[in-house]
């Protein structure tokens, strides 16, 4: 067994922790983006929106109308 | 400061991964669940043609929709249909892998099937509990009502899912059982009286269709999610 791996794990476990913090603002910033979408295609109150989406609400099970 | 380089990767995946999905979502419902829309509507438009009992406040909101733009039948029909269907498909997408990032990506495609399963039961099967798929022309509560519950359910059940799988004790993974119910015992709201323009027969046939429908599409969009993002744990090329 390769001890590469875990010299690898030690030297990039300092980075790794400090990375976290970046990490989490980024999943913070795409799960907004992915929030706005979902919201324009299934909640959104705009009739032209709703007209638009409306059998992708219906088949998606968002409440409509 | 967010890793621009880790969203933007994020990003890309959710992209490719929600136009496939999104795409292969509308073929299921073009065959399977679009007729039993067109069916159902007929019903309501002979339903509205009839004096109805329906309080004044739940038709306002209707005939503004039906007075303002409508995509034309037929293809026009189906194409924004798919537009809404991919916005849908990289929001959730978007949502998964953002999800995933936290635990150092979603692993592959077969993790991504784990992950595609958590979003359907959280997104779909949750709030169809308290309410179900509707067909066009279904009497139902208050819309702000069920939007506050639907947006409650998908939220408790998807944080309830994360700590039943990833917290370390026992009294977390137990909160996460409560979230998991606590919507359901609060209730849907429910209209003050059932009533629909379609035969009950009709709305079976579309809570089925639309199950199937859901869960197939849930399944590729993990898949897809999980494939082309697992940036930390397998160092391949996409």
């Amino acid at each position: 067994m390769s001890v590469a791996p875990l010299l690898t794990a030690a030297v990039t476990a300092p980075s790794q922790t400090r990375l976290s913090k970046d990490k989490l603002a980024s999943s913070v910033l795409t799960a907004l983006l992915g929030l706005v979408l979902v919201y324009a295609a299934g909640f959104a109150e705009s009739a032209i929106l709703h007209n638009a989406a409306h059998d992708g609400r219906h088949s998606a099970s968002f409440p409509c109308h | 400061m967010p890793n621009l380089a880790n969203a933007r990767q994020m990003l890309v995946a959710a992209l490719w991964a929600g136009l496939w999905a999104g795409l292969f979502l509308t073929a299921i419902q073009r065959f399977q669940v679009l007729p039993l829309i067109q069916q159902a509507e007929l019903y309501e438009v002979q339903a509205t043609a009839i004096p109805s009992h329906t309080p004044a406040e739940h038709a306002v909101p209707h005939q503004a929709e039906e007075t303002a733009w409508q995509p034309q039948e037929g293809w026009e029909r189906t194409a924004y249909t798919a537009v809404a269907n991919i916005s849908l498909a990289v929001g959730f997408a978007l949502l998964l892998a953002a999800a995933g990032n936290l635990r150092g990506g979603l692993g592959g495609w077969r993790k991504g099937l784990a992950w595609g399963l958590a979003g359907y039961v959280a997104f779909f099967v949750a709030p169809s509990l308290g309410l179900p798929p509707e067909l066009p022309g279904t009497q139902a509560a208050l819309l702000k009502d069920r939007q506050f519950w639907w947006v409650l359910t998908v939220a408790d059940t998807a944080l309830g899912l994360w700590l039943l799988a990833f917290a370390k004790t026992s009294t977390n993974k137990l909160f996460g059982l409560v979230l998991l119910v606590s919507s359901h015992l609060l209730g849907a709201p429910q209209p003050e009286f059932h009533d629909s323009a379609a035969p009950a027969e009709l709305a079976r046939r579309f809570i089925i269709a639309t199950t199937i429908a859901n869960a197939l599409f849930w399944l590729v969009l993990g898949g897809l999610i999980g494939r082309f993002f697992a940036p930390h744990t397998d160092n391949k090329p996409v």
